[in-house]
C-alpha cells in the first residue's frame, strides 16, 4: 500500500501527463513553474498535488516568459526544475530558453505538441515543433530534445531528461505530442533504487580559483549554486570563463558559442537514443517518432507479412539528430519513407543525412496519425 | 584598467575586475550601487547568502559589480528569476535591481504579479526617464512633452506612478528617493533587506548624458539641483498624489505594512502537506 | 541664538578632537562634481590636473573643515573618494 509521499512504484494504468509528472518527481525534480496550456495541463495540476508532498515548489507564473525564467533561477539555486507547455507557450519561452543555454542552467522543458500554429488546434496533436525544438531561440547553440512513444516513455524519458540535463547543463526538452500526453496506458513505475538519477558536476576547487563557465574535458563547466559561498556571475551576455560580460571580443564570442554547439554535437554518440526494428535487412525503412511510431511499426510488420523488406528506425533524441547513424543505415537500404504530424520537418534532417538514398516524405495534420494503411501506402511505393 | 578599488572601505563589496564601471560621469546608477554597498555593509549582510539579479539595461550592470552570486537575466525577467530563487530556497535575500524601462514595460506583467504575491524579494528601481543603455528612448516613466530619441516632437505618453503601482500591486514597503538623498535610500534600502514580503524603491537618477541633455539639463549637477529644488519629502502620503514633475518631486517612504510573504505561507502549506504524508506511510 | 551656547565650553582647549583624513582615488573619478558642489563645508574645488579618465579630479581645498560628514563618501559614483576617521592618536576610528 503506497503511502501518499512516495514514488507510485508499482504497475499503473496512466495517462501521459500523469506519467511524466511521476517521472519528474522520480527524477529528483523539486521544483515546477509552470502556466496552464492545452494539453499540458495536467502535468501542471498533477504536479501542484504532488510536489509539496516532496517539500518540492509548484508555482503559477504570470505566463510562460515568467515560468522560464522561474526554472531558471530555481535551477540556479539547486533544484532540478522543470516547466511544461504546448506551442504557444513554447513559443514565448524561446528567449528565456536562450538564456538557460547560455547560462548553462540545468532544466527540463516539455512541449506536448498540438496543432498549430499559432493557437492552432489546443486538443489535438501534431508534430510542428521539431524544428523548433531546435531552432527556436535566436543564435547558435547546442540543445537535446526526446520523443516519447509511450505513456511508459513519458516517465522514463523524463527521468532521462533530467540525467541528460544535469550532465550537459543544458535546457532538454520532452517533445510530447497530445496523443501520447492524453492516452492511458500501463505504466510500471520502478522503486527508487531502481531509478537511476544524475547529478550536476560542483566544483571542487575554492571560490578564487572557480572558473564558473570554463569546460572541464567534457565541455561542462562544475556548476556552483547561489548560497554555497562562490560570488559567482552568470549572464546571457556574451562572456568570459569567469562569468563576466565580455561584448567586445571575438575571440570570447567564438570560444563560447563553439563550446555550447560542440558541448552537444561532440558529445553526440553518448546522448543519442534510438530504436531499430527489423532494420538489417530491410529495403524500406521507415523513420519515425512519437505516436506516429506506433502506427509505422504496425505498418512495417503488415508490410513484412505482404513480403516487403520493412523496417523501422524509431527515434528517440531528436536532438542532436542521429546523422552518422541514418547515414549508417542508409548505406544498407534502398528507400527511407517518414511519416510525419507536420508538413516534412524532421524529414529534411533524414535526408541531409541519407544523402543518395531517396527519402519519402508523408505528411499528415490533424487528429489522426498517419494510419498503419497509410504508412504501407508509403512503404510499397517506395520500392 | 586603474585597480585603485582595494583603497576604499567598501572595496571588498566590488569585483575588482569588473571597476571602474561603465557609467556615465554623474550617471546615478554609481550611486544607487554605493548606497545599497552601504547598506549592506551597516547591515553586515552575510555576502554568501545574498543573490542580486538584475535585468537588462545600465543599472542591469549592477549585478556584476557587486562581489555576491549575481545573475544578469533578460530583458524584463529578472523578477520571475529571483521569483524562482526566492522560492528554492527562501534562506536567500534576493535583491533585484533594475531600471524603469526594465521593470515596469516589458516586465511591468511580472512586477506586478510579484508584488500581489508579496515574494520577498527587494526591488531598487534606478527610475532615470528613459531607455540609457540603448541611446535614449522612451519609457513608461517618460514625463510628458519632454523629448527622447523616439519621442522628437514631445512625449505624448503619461508616465506611471511608479511608487503608486507598486503600493496598488500589493508591495508592503514602498518608497522613493532621489540620488540625492543618499542617507535615506541608505535607511530604505536598510529597511527593504530586512522586512518580510515585496519591498520597493524607487530612485530617481539622473541621467545626464541622454535624458538630461536632450531636455535641457546638461549635466548631473543640473539634474541633482532639479532634484534638490523640488523635491519634498512627504512620509506616508498617498502615493497616488505622489509626482514628478519639473516643479516638484515626492519623496518618502508611503508604504510599510505587514504582510505574509509567499515563500513563507507557501513553506508552510508544504511542512503541513508533509506531515500529513509521512503520517499516512507509516 | 541662545545665551548659552554662544560660549565655547570651558575645556575646549584641552580636547582633542578626531580630525578627518579625506582619500581621493584620483584615477577612479569622472569628474561629476557631486563631492564639490554638495559638500557643507566646502572642502573640495576642481583641480588644474588631468586624470587617467581625462577629467579634472577635485582636491582639497582645506581638510581641517571636514566635519565628517561623509557625504562625498556616500554619494560619488564612482568610489573615488572617501574619508576616514583620526583619533587624536592617530589611529583609525572604526
Amino acid at each position: 500500500m503506497m503511502g501518499k509521499r512516495s514514488l507510485l512504484t508499482g504497475a499503473h494504468f496512466m495517462n501521459g501527463d500523469v506519467a511524466c509528472a511521476e517521472g519528474a518527481i522520480a527524477a529528483g525534480c523539486r521544483f515546477f513553474a509552470g502556466y496552464p496550456i492545452t494539453p499540458a495541463t495536467e502535468i501542471a495540476e498533477h504536479l501542484a498535488e504532488r510536489m509539496p508532498e516532496f517539500g518540492g515548489i509548484y508555482v503559477q507564473m504570470e505566463d510562460e516568459i515568467a515560468s522560464m525564467a522561474a526554472v531558471i533561477g530555481a535551477s540556479y539555486a539547486g533544484c532540478k526544475a522543470m516547466t511544461a507547455t504546448s506551442g504557444p507557450g513554447f513559443s514565448l519561452m524561446q528567449e528565456n530558453i536562450g538564456l538557460a543555454i547560455m547560462t548553462e542552467a540545468p532544466c527540463v522543458v516539455v512541449d506536448i505538441m498540438r496543432g498549430g500554429p499559432s493557437t492552432g488546434q489546443p486538443t489535438l496533436p501534431g508534430q510542428q515543433d521539431v524544428m523548433q525544438a531546435k531552432w527556436g531561440s535566436h543564435g547558435d547553440y547546442g540543445i537535446i530534445a526526446l520523443s516519447p512513444s509511450s505513456v511508459q516513455e513519458m516517465f522514463d524519458l523524463t527521468v532521462e531528461a533530467f540525467n541528460l540535463s544535469e550532465t550537459y547543463r543544458v535546457p532538454t526538452l520532452l517533445m510530447g505530442d497530445e496523443i501520447v500526453a492524453h492516452m492511458w496506458e500501463k505504466v510500471v513505475i520502478p522503486p527508487p533504487e531502481g531509478i537511476r538519477t544524475l547529478n550536476r558536476k560542483k566544483p571542487t576547487v575554492p571560490r578564487d580559483e572557480y572558473l564558473p563557465f570554463k569546460g572541464g574535458e567534457d565541455m561542462v563547466p562544475p556548476m556552483a549554486c547561489f548560497g554555497e559561498g562562490y560570488h559567482f556571475h552568470a549572464t546571457g551576455l556574451t562572456h568570459n570563463e569567469q562569468g563576466y560580460p565580455q561584448t567586445s571580443s571575438s575571440k570570447v564570442q567564438s570560444e563560447l558559442v563553439r563550446r555550447l554547439v560542440q558541448k552537444i554535437s561532440l558529445n553526440a554518440d553518448k546522448i543519442i537514443k534510438f530504436e531499430g526494428i527489423m532494420l538489417e535487412d530491410a529495403d524500406v525503412i521507415v523513420v519515425a517518432y512519437g505516436i506516429v511510431a506506433r502506427g509505422a511499426l504496425s505498418a512495417v510488420r503488415k508490410a513484412r507479412a505482404s513480403g516487403i523488406k520493412a523496417g523501422l528506425l524509431r527515434l528517440i533524441t531528436l536532438w542532436p539528430f542521429p546523422e552518422n547513424q541514418v547515414a549508417e543505415v542508409a548505406r544498407h537500404t534502398k528507400a527511407f519513407v517518414m511519416p510525419e504530424m507536420n508538413c516534412g520537418q524532421l524529414v529534411r534532417e533524414v535526408e541531409r543525412a541519407a544523402k543518395e538514398t531517396p527519402v519519402f516524405s508523408l505528411s499528415k495534420l490533424g487528429e489522426d496519425p498517419p494510419t498503419p494503411a497509410e504508412i504501407l501506402e508509403s512503404i510499397r511505393r517506395s520500392v | 584598467m586603474v585597480q585603485t578599488v582595494p583603497e576604499h572601505p567598501y572595496a571588498g563589496y566590488l569585483r575588482s575586475a569588473m571597476i571602474p564601471h561603465i557609467w556615465c560621469p554623474g550617471c546615478g546608477n554609481g550611486v544607487v550601487l554605493n548606497c545599497f554597498v552601504h547598506a549592506l555593509d551597516e547591515l553586515q549582510v552575510d555576502l554568501d547568502k545574498l543573490v542580486v539579479v538584475s535585468g537588462i539595461g545600465c543599472i542591469g550592470r549592477t549585478a556584476g559589480y557587486i562581489n555576491a552570486d549575481s545573475f544578469h537575466t533578460t530583458h524584463g525577467r529578472a523578477l520571475p528569476f529571483a521569483s524562482g530563487v526566492k522560492l528554492a530556497n527562501p534562506e536567500l535575500q534576493v535583491v533585484v535591481v533594475s531600471g524603469d524601462g526594465d521593470l515596469f514595460a516589458i516586465g511591468g506583467n511580472h512586477f506586478i504579479h510579484a508584488a500581489r504575491r508579496n515574494m520577498g524579494i527587494k526591488v531598487i528601481c534606478a527610475n532615470n526617464f528613459n531607455y540609457g543603455m540603448t541611446g535614449g528612448q522612451q519609457g513608461p516613466t517618460t514625463p510628458l512633452e519632454t523629448f527622447t530619441t523616439t519621442s522628437p516632437y514631445g512625449n505624448i505618453e503619461h508616465p506611471f506612478n511608479l511608487v503608486h503601482l507598486a503600493a496598488a500591486a500589493g508591495a508592503v514597503y514602498v518608497a522613493r528617493w532621489t540620488t540625492l538623498h543618499v542617507r535615506r535610500l541608505t535607511q530604505s534600502i536598510k529597511k527593504a533587506l530586512q522586512k518580510e514580503g515585496f519591498c520597493f524603491i524607487e530612485v530617481v537618477t539622473p541621467c545626464p548624458e541622454i535624458f538630461g541633455r536632450y531636455n535641457k539639463m546638461r549635466s548631473g549637477l543640473e539634474m541633482m539641483d532639479w532634484f534638490k529644488n523640488t523635491s519634498v519629502v512627504e512620509n506616508s502620503s498617498d502615493p497616488a498624489k505622489a509626482d514628478i514633475t519639473f516643479e516638484r518631486i515626492v519623496v518618502g517612504e508611503f508604504v510599510d505594512i505587514e504582510k505574509l510573504s509567499y515563500e513563507k505561507m507557501l513553506h508552510e502549506k508544504i511542512s503541513k502537506i508533509n506531515e500529513k504524508a509521512m503520517e499516512q506511510v507509516s | 541664538m541662545p545665551e548659552r551656547i554662544k560660549h565655547a565650553p570651558l575645556d575646549s582647549k584641552n580636547l582633542k578632537h578626531t580630525t578627518a583624513e579625506i582619500h581621493l582615488i584620483k584615477d577612479q573619478c569622472k569628474g561629476c562634481g557631486y563631492c564639490i558642489e554638495f559638500c557643507p563645508k566646502k572642502v573640495f574645488e576642481e583641480s588644474d590636473e588631468i586624470n587617467a579618465r581625462g577629467v579634472r579630479p577635485p582636491r582639497v581645498v582645506d581638510e581641517s573643515k571636514c566635519i565628517l560628514c561623509c557625504f562625498c563618501t556616500a554619494v560619488c559614483p564612482d568610489f573615488a573618494i572617501y574619508v576616514v576617521e583620526r583619533q587624536p592618536n592617530g589611529e583609525r576610528k572604526t
